[in-house]
């Protein structure tokens, strides 16, 4: 039975990692701020909750469970408040986001027009 | 007087729950440190109803447990545009009603929207939020009223649930 929950958590907290990477490559290839603060809600959210239930079914019933649940609702009420600053900050300084539909890689920039607006 | 006391429990709990120590020293510098915080949030007036909704908790929990699905949709949902074929995003500007007539109703759904991935608050102004969507489908009025009367109700209660 713990065998079992330590093979779950561990793989709860690959997925959170390979999430965590996921959020890291959207932060490289989206174009400005606010996208790029999407991409790292990412991590925030499902790359962090991964891996902390992961943890958590690792360390089973037991006060290091009850610690990273703490963790973990204090990452919940924190990120978005930082995320929020963030934003306004970018925003009160004049950066103003790119809008309308486009593809963010930059080898595809020629195709922008044919392919962009193609969104439903 | 009675939140003051509510805190007191709740730090102290907190603070064992923390260090699970129990020699002399330190609970004597756990005492230390439940009076310090407890002085700290005197001095800041933030110890009572609006900083402890207490009453709300089931609503809140509730609320939390909707908002968990919505987080997990959208993470799907951003995922796909950083990893999908094409790599086109359409991002928008909008402005959002909120129907929530105290603080905490419009700080819990601000926060719900920025948790969110792909939508992010940039800004409150009155009952006004000026929220950055990273694709246009994700943000038309519908799925954040959606979210603001649920918020709302979770917050506030029934009876401000209002126009929604």
């Amino acid at each position: 039975m713990t065998d079992m929950l330590s093979l779950i958590g561990g793989v709860c907290v690959v997925a959170g990692t390979a999430l965590s990477l996921i959020g890291a490559a959207g932060l490289l290839r989206f174009p400005d701020v606010y996208t790029r603060i999407h991409a790292a809600s990412i991590t925030d959210t499902g790359g962090a909750s991964l891996v902390l239930l992961g943890l958590c079914l690792i360390a089973g019933l037991s006060l290091t469970a009850l610690k990273l649940a703490f963790v973990w609702f204090s990452i919940m009420l924190t990120t978005p408040v930082a995320a929020n600053a963030l934003a306004n900050a970018a925003f009160g300084s004049g950066h103003r986001p790119r809008i309308g539909a486009f593809q963010i890689m930059r080898t595809d920039e020629r195709r922008k027009t044919s392919r962009g607006t193609e969104a439903p | 007087m009675s939140y003051l006391f509510g805190l007191l429990l709740a730090l102290s709990a907190f603070w064992i729950a923390l260090s699970g120590e129990t020699s002399p020293l330190f609970l004597m510098l756990g005492v230390l440190s439940v009076v310090l915080t407890l002085w700290l949030a005197a001095r800041l007036r933030i110890i009572g109803r609006d900083a402890s909704p207490w009453h709300r908790t089931p609503q809140i929990l509730i609320y939390a447990i909707w908002l968990a699905g919505q987080v997990v949709k959208s993470n799907i949902a951003v995922i796909r545009k950083i990893l999908g074929p094409g790599h086109a995003i359409d991002p928008v500007m909008v402005n959002v009603a909120t129907t929530a007539r105290t603080d905490l109703g419009k700080a819990m759904f601000a926060n719900s929207i920025t948790l969110t991935p792909g939508t992010v608050t940039v800004d409150v102004d009155g009952d006004r939020l000026r929220v950055h969507a990273l694709v246009r489908e994700a943000s038309p009025a519908g799925s954040f009223a959606k979210m603001d009367r649920r918020a709302a109700a979770a917050a506030d209660g029934r009876n401000a649930k209002g126009k929604g």
